[in-house]
C-alpha cells in the first residue's frame, strides 16, 4: 500500500500533508504533527464561534453538493433538549472518486479531530461515521483510530477534560452507493433499506433518529481543524479563482493520466494543467477525448471545454459541468464513449433503490437501449429516445440518483454525437453486450 | 420451506458474539439500528446469510424476518447464497473498465477456475464477482479478496496473488 | 390542521381548503383528481410512484401532490403540459415491465393503470428491448396470491401490513428493477384484516383467490350496505353478478372503518347466495303446510297474535333490520313478550393501526338496533321460556339443533323465514322475508350509529321484508291505524328512533343517543 506520488510544485498540501506517511495513522504520530490542537481550541470555544469561523473561512461541502458548511451548521437548533447528531459520510462511492479514502487510512485522526469539532459546533453529543463496506482497510484503520482516540481521552464522557462528551462510531455500510445520499445514510445507519426521504423535513429538523443532524463529507471535516487551527483568513486566502470558491481541494485522478491519484490544488487551479502537469498528461501517442470531472454524475467536458477551465466550483459549471465530488474521470482517444456511457448508466441501474418509478425503470431501460446500440442494433430514434427518457428522470424523484443516470447520456450524445453515430450507421463493430 | 430452516438452526448469537451486540446497543438509541451490524457479525460467523440466520437476526432484534430480508437483500455485500471459501470481487465501473478492468475479470475467472461470473469454482475455492465502483479509480483495477483490498492489479499479476489464497 | 381556511386554485377553479392538507386532497376539493399509485388516504406517503406530480405557480420544479402541502393563494396545475408529460413518462415507465394480460387479469375494468393510462397514456409503447420481467406466482396466504410481473411497486400493501395491521410480513425486497414484494418463505398472509391488501393494490399484483376469474369487474352490480357479521358495522359494498352475490368489499367510512374490512366480513357472504329459499307463504292445514297468498297469512297471524294465550317468545337474528325488529314488537305491543337476539360470539381481531376499529366479539350487526326497539340480549333466557311461551316467533335465525328441538315442540310457531327449517316441522305460519342483500333498511352499531344498507338483489318469490308483514298484521288490530309503505317510513314509525328518517342518516350514519331516542 504506497502512495503513489510525491507532492509536486502545483499542489498545495493541506490535508495531504502526510498522506504517505505512516507515522501520523496514529494518535501520538498525529499529535506530533500538530494534531488536536486545533480540537483542544475547540474545546474551549463556544458553539457559535466555531460556526462562525468555518462560515467565514468559506468551506463548502466537498462531498459533491458545495453547500456552505458553516450555513449548514448553523440550521442546527440551538437547543438540546433532543439529541443532536453528526453524521460524517464516508460513503465515498461516485465513480471516479477515490480522495476520502486517503483521508481515511493516512490522516485518520485528521477525520475524528475534525468530526470532534464539527459535533461541538452542532452541540452533538454521538458522531456516526458511516463508511462504505468495500473500504475494508480505512475501515480498520478508522476504527483503531477511533479507540486510540478514545484511549487518549480526546473522545469519551469529558473530552480532554473539558466536561463535554463526545462519542463516535463507525458504522460499516454493506454494499449500496445510493447511502451516500444524506437521507440515505441516515435510514442505513437507523437499520432500513437505504432509501432517501423526501425533503422536508431536512435533516437539521428531523434527521437521524428523527432528531436534528447534520451530515458531511470526510474531506469537508478534515479539512476544519485546519481552520481552527491557522484561521478563517488564511483558509479563505487560498483561491486562485472565484472568491467563493475558497481553500484546498482534493481531487481524485483516474483513467488515462500518466500519474493517477489524489492531488490537493488550491481552488481555481486550471484543470488543463491539473491533468497535464500533475498527472503527466495523456499516455504517449494519446489525446485527450473527455473529462468527467467531478464524479460520474456530472456531465463529460470536452478537451475544448478544459481548456481555461478553472477548477473550482464557479469555474467548471461557467465550462458546463460541474466540480460535484473532485472525482475526475479522464478519457484519451482510445475510449469509446457509447461503452462508457452504457457502463455509467448500468452503474445507476444497479444502484437505483428501486422507490421511485422513473428512476427505477428508467435506469434500466436507458441501459438495455446503450446496449442495444453498441450490438449495432441501434436505430436513429433512439438517441431521441434515450434524450426523452433522460428529461423524464431528471427533477423528478426524491433524490438525484436518477438524474445522475441521465447526465452523462444527455452529455454523452451532445457531445460525443459522432461516437454514437459510428454504431447507428454500423462504422463501429459492435460489441457483445447485454441481452 | 428452505432446506436450512428444516435443520437445526445453531444460533449466532450467543456467548461473546452476543455480548458483542449488547456492547454495541450501547452507541445506538433503538434495536432496529443493530441491523446491519448484526447482519454482518453473521456473515462473519458463517460466511452467509441463512433464511434459519435471517429468522435469528429478526428474533434478536423484535423484528420481522420479512422486514430483516428486504433490509438484507437492499445490500449487495451480504450473501444470500453460500460462497466459495474466498470471495473475489473486480471493479469494472467506468474508470476501471477504460484502464482494462474486463481484461482482469476474465484473467481472474480462467484462474479460479469459476469460468463463469456469480459461480463458485468446482473446488469450492473461489467465487468471483463484478462489483460496481470500489472507490479505488486511481488504482485501476482494484479488487476484493475476501476482506483483502488488493490495488492496480493487471491480468498478468493474477496467477500469483490468487496462489495467495489456497 | 386547523379549522382555518386558505385559498388555492386548482386548475384555473378557486377552492377555500383547510390549511395543511396535501394539494392531492385540496385537488379534490376542485374536483379534480391528481392521478395517483402509492398515496391512499388511509396510509403513510411515500411519494415513490411519482405520479402525482403537479405544476404550482413559482416552483422550480414540479411536486408530488401527495406531500406538498397547500399554501394561500398557491396556483396550482393539475394539467399543465410539464406534469402531463411527466405522467405519460412515469405510465410509460410502469408499462415496460407490466404484462399485458388484462384479459385473464381480475383487476381489468378497476384497474389504475388501466384507467390512468386510458386518460393520460401514450397509445403505443417505444419500450423495443427483449422480455419484459418475469416472476412466478406466488401464494401469499389464504386468500391472497402474488402476480409480481404486474407490481407496480407503490408499496401500499407493505405500509398496510405496517401501518394499519402492525404485522409487517411483507417488504421490498432487492433493488432497481429487480425489486419485488417479499414475504417471509415460513410465513403467511394471514392476518384477520390481511385481504385489504388486494383492494390497496392499484392493479392486479396481489388479487383474491376467492374471487379469481369469478366475474370481470364491468359485469358486477355494486350496492352500498353494511357487513352484517359483527357490532362494528363496517360499510361495504356488495357486488353481485347475474343476482348472486361474488364480493364484498370495504366502503370508506372513516369514522367507522376508514378505508377497510376484515377478512371474517370479507369472505361471510356465501349464505346470501342460499338456494333453497322460502318463496311463499305456508299456512299450517291440519298436517300439512300449504301455500297462501300474503293476505290469508298476514290475517291468520293476526288471529294469533290475538287468540293464543301466554307469554310470546320472539327469537331474532343479528342480522335483521331495526324496521323488522321494531315493528315485529310493535305487532306484538299488546302482549307480554320475551325478545332476544341470538348473539353468536367469537375471538375479537382489533386492526391494530386504526383504533376503535375491529371484528368484534359480538357477531350481530344489530344488536344495538335490537336493544332499542326491545329485543334483548338474552338468548339462553329466552330459548328456556320457549316451552312455557304461547306464542314463538322466529325470525330468520341460525338454530343449532338444541335450539331447534326445544322450539319444535313449543305451542304455536310461527317462522319469518329466508329458508324452511327441515327440524321445525309443526310450524304454524311461514312468513318468506327478504335478507339483508335484498332489502334496505337500518343498522345500529356498537356506537349506537344507525347506518343504511341498501338491496344489493331481487328478492326471491314473493318474499317481502319481515317490518312489512308486521306492520300489515298490527293494522288490523285497530281501524285507524296507517303503516308504512316505504322502509324509510317504517324506520320514521318507530318511537325508539326519535322520528328520524333514514334520509337523516345520510351517507355515514348518524350516532343515535339510546337515552334520548329511546324512553
Amino acid at each position: 500500500m504506497g502512495f503513489p506520488h510525491p507532492i509536486h510544485a502545483g499542489e498545495t498540501p493541506v490535508l495531504s500533508t502526510h498522506f504517505g506517511d505512516p507515522a501520523a495513522r496514529t494518535f501520538d504520530g498525529w499529535s506530533e504533527r500538530g494534531g488536536y490542537a486545533a480540537l483542544r481550541t475547540a474545546l474551549g470555544m463556544a458553539p457559535e464561534a466555531i460556526v462562525d469561523e468555518v462560515k467565514a473561512s468559506g468551506l463548502r461541502g466537498r462531498g459533491g453538493a458545495g453547500f456552505p458548511t458553516g450555513l449548514k451548521w448553523s440550521f442546527m437548533p440551538k437547543d438540546t433538549s433532543r439529541p443532536h447528531y453528526l453524521c460524517c459520510n464516508a460513503d465515498e462511492s461516485e465513480p471516479g472518486t477515490f480522495k476520502d479514502r486517503e483521508i481515511l487510512r493516512w490522516t485518520p485522526h485528521a477525520l475524528i479531530e475534525g468530526c470532534a469539532i464539527a459535533a461541538l459546533a452542532i452541540r452533538a453529543e454521538m458522531t456516526y461515521i458511516y463508511i462504505r463496506g468495500e473500504y475494508t482497510e480505512p475501515h480498520r484503520i478508522l476504527q483503531d483510530a477511533v479507540a486510540e482516540a478514545y484511549a487518549a481521552g480526546a473522545l469519551g464522557a469529558d473530552a480532554f477534560g473539558s466536561g463535554k462528551r463526545l462519542e463516535m462510531v463507525v458504522h460499516r455500510g454493506a454494499g449500496a452507493y445510493i447511502c451516500g445520499e444524506e437521507t440515505a445514510m441516515m435510514n442505513s445507519i437507523e437499520g432500513r433499506r437505504g432509501n432517501p426521504r423526501i425533503k422536508p423535513p431536512f435533516p437539521a429538523v428531523a434527521g437521524l433518529f428523527g432528531m436534528p443532524t447534520t451530515i458531511n463529507n470526510v474531506e469537508t471535516l478534515a479539512a476544519v481543524p485546519h481552520i481552527i487551527t491557522r484561521g478563517a483568513s488564511w483558509y479563505s486566502s487560498l483561491c486562485l479563482g472565484n472568491p467563493k470558491s475558497t481553500g484546498t481541494k482534493l481531487i481524485s485522478v483516474c483513467g488515462h493520466v500518466q500519474r493517477p491519484g489524489t492531488y490537493e490544488i488550491t481552488l481555481g487551479f486550471p484543470m488543463r494543467d491539473l491533468i497535464f502537469d500533475l498527472c503527466g498528461g495523456m499516455r504517449p501517442g494519446r489525446t485527450l477525448k473527455a473529462v468527467i470531472p467531478g464524479g460520474s454524475s456530472v456531465p463529460i467536458m470536452t478537451p475544448a471545454e478544459v481548456d481555461g477551465c478553472a477548477t473550482d466550483y464557479e469555474g467548471i459549471a461557467a465550462a458546463g459541468s460541474l466540480l460535484g465530488s473532485g472525482g475526475m474521470i479522464v478519457m484519451d482517444d482510445s475510449t469509446d464513449l457509447v461503452y462508457q456511457v452504457m457502463r455509467l448508466a448500468r452503474f445507476y441501474a444497479h444502484e437505483s433503490c428501486a422507490q421511485c418509478t422513473n428512476c427505477r425503470e428508467g435506469t434500466a431501460w436507458t441501459t438495455r437501449i446503450l446496449e442495444r446500440i453498441l450490438r449495432g442494433e441501434g436505430k436513429e430514434s433512439d438517441l431521441a429516445l434515450l434524450m426523452d427518457l433522460a428529461d423524464n428522470m431528471t427533477g423528478k424523484t426524491i433524490c438525484v440518483l436518477s438524474d445522475s443516470c441521465a447526465t452523462p447520456v444527455v452529455s454523452g450524445i451532445q457531445k460525443f454525437r459522432a461516437d454514437f453515430d459510428a454504431y447507428l450507421t454500423g462504422a463501429a463493430a459492435p460489441v457483445a453486450v447485454g441481452a | 420451506m428452505s432446506i436450512e430452516a428444516t435443520e437445526a438452526h445453531q444460533p449466532v448469537f450467543v456467548g461473546a458474539i452476543r455480548d458483542r451486540l449488547e456492547t454495541l446497543q450501547q452507541s445506538y438509541p433503538t434495536r432496529m439500528a443493530l441491523l446491519l451490524p448484526a447482519l454482518w457479525m453473521v456473515q462473519e460467523e458463517r460466511g452467509w446469510i441463512s433464511d434459519s440466520s435471517v429468522h435469528e437476526v429478526a428474533a434478536v432484534l423484535d423484528l420481522t424476518p420479512a422486514y430483516v430480508r428486504g433490509v438484507l437483500t437492499f445490500y449487495t455485500m451480504y450473501h444470500q447464497h453460500p460462497v466459495g471459501r474466498h470471495f473475489i470481487q473486480v471493479c469494472t465501473t467506468s474508470p476501471c473498465n477504460i484502464c482494462g478492468a474486463e481484461d482482469v475479470v476474465a484473467a481472474v475467472l480462467a484462474e479460479s477456475g469459476c469460468g463463469e461470473l456469480g459461480t463458485t469454482s468446482p473446488d469450492g475455492r473461489f467465487t468471483v464477482i463484478e462489483v460496481e465502483c470500489l472507490g479505488a479509480c486511481g488504482f485501476a483495477t482494484p479488487m476484493l479478496i475476501d476482506d483483502d483490498f488488493i490495488e492496480s492489479v493487471t491480468p498478468d499479476l493474477v496467477p500469483a496473488l490468487l496462489a495467495r489464497y489456497p | 390542521m386547523t379549522d382555518e381556511l386558505v385559498s388555492v386554485t386548482v386548475d384555473g377553479a378557486v377552492v377555500q381548503v383547510p390549511r395543511g392538507i396535501t394539494i392531492i386532497e385540496a385537488a379534490k376539493h376542485a374536483g379534480v383528481l391528481v392521478p395517483h399509485y402509492c398515496y391512499h388516504p388511509s396510509l403513510s406517503s411515500p411519494a415513490v410512484c411519482r405520479m402525482c406530480l403537479v405544476h404550482v405557480e413559482k416552483m422550480p420544479k414540479l411536486v408530488p401532490a401527495c406531500v406538498t402541502p397547500v399554501a394561500d393563494g398557491q396556483v396550482i396545475s393539475v394539467h399543465a403540459p410539464a406534469a402531463r408529460k411527466a405522467r405519460e413518462g412515469v405510465l410509460e415507465f410502469l408499462l415496460i415491465n407490466h404484462p399485458l394480460d388484462c384479459p385473464i387479469c381480475d383487476q381489468a375494468g378497476e384497474c389504475e393503470l388501466q384507467d390512468f393510462v386510458f386518460q393520460e397514456g401514450q397509445a403505443r409503447t417505444r419500450y423495443s428491448e427483449y422480455a419484459k420481467r418475469y416472476n412466478p406466482v406466488e401464494d401469499f396466504g389464504p386468500d391472497v396470491l402474488y402476480v409480481p410481473n404486474r407490481c407496480i411497486l407503490c408499496t401500499r400493501c407493505v405500509r398496510f401490513m405496517e401501518e394499519m395491521a402492525e404485522a409487517p410480513v411483507l417488504a421490498v425486497a432487492e433493488r432497481g428493477d429487480r425489486a419485488y414484494i417479499a414475504i417471509d418463505p415460513h410465513h403467511q398472509l394471514d392476518h384477520p384484516w390481511s385481504g385489504n391488501v388486494v383492494d390497496l393494490c392499484p392493479v392486479g399484483s396481489l388479487v383474491s383467490r376467492d374471487f379469481l376469474h369469478r366475474a370481470r369487474a364491468w359485469e358486477l352490480d355494486k350496492s352500498a350496505s353494511i357487513c352484517p357479521g359483527c357490532t362494528q358495522g363496517c360499510n361495504i359494498t356488495i357486488e353481485t353478478r347475474d343476482e348472486a352475490v361474488v364480493r364484498l368489499r370495504p366502503r370508506p367510512n372513516l369514522e367507522v372503518n376508514r378505508h377497510f374490512m376484515c377478512d371474517t366480513g370479507r369472505l361471510d357472504y356465501r349464505w346470501m347466495n342460499h338456494g333453497d329459499r322460502a318463496e311463499a307463504p305456508l299456512v299450517r292445514d291440519g298436517d300439512r303446510l300449504v301455500a297462501a297468498d300474503w293476505d290469508a297469512v298476514v290475517a291468520r297471524l293476526h288471529l294469533l297474535v290475538h287468540d293464543t294465550t301466554g307469554p310470546v317468545v320472539v327469537l331474532a337474528s343479528g342480522r335483521a333490520s331495526s324496521e323488522s325488529l321494531g315493528w315485529l314488537m310493535r305487532m306484538l305491543e299488546a302482549r307480554s313478550t320475551i325478545a332476544a337476539m341470538k348473539v353468536p360470539i367469537g375471538d375479537e381481531a382489533p386492526l391494530a393501526g386504526v383504533p376503535g376499529l375491529a371484528l368484534r366479539p359480538e357477531r350481530a350487526a344489530n344488536l344495538a338496533g335490537g336493544l332499542m326497539v326491545g329485543v334483548r340480549d338474552a338468548w339462553a333466557d329466552a330459548i328456556a321460556r320457549v316451552g312455557s311461551a304461547g306464542l314463538v316467533i322466529l325470525h330468520d335465525v341460525d338454530l343449532n339443533d338444541a335450539e331447534a328441538a326445544a322450539i319444535a315442540g313449543a305451542g304455536t310457531l310461527v317462522h319469518f323465514a329466508t329458508a324452511t327449517d327441515d327440524r321445525l316441522p309443526r310450524a304454524d305460519l311461514i312468513l318468506p322475508v327478504t335478507m339483508m342483500a335484498e332489502e334496505q333498511g337500518v343498522y345500529v352499531n356498537r356506537d349506537y350509529r344507525a347506518q343504511r344498507y341498501l338491496p344489493a338483489r331481487t328478492a326471491p318469490g314473493m318474499a317481502r321484508p319481515a317490518w312489512w308483514a308486521a306492520s300489515r298484521v298490527w293494522q288490523r288490530a285497530g281501524s285507524e291505524r296507517t303503516v308504512p309503505t316505504t322502509t324509510s317510513e317504517a324506520f320514521a314509525a318507530l318511537p325508539a328512533f326519535g322520528g328520524l328518517t333514514h334520509r337523516d342518516l345520510g351517507y355515514g350514519g348518524r350516532i343515535l343517543d339510546p337515552a334520548v331516542v329511546s324512553r
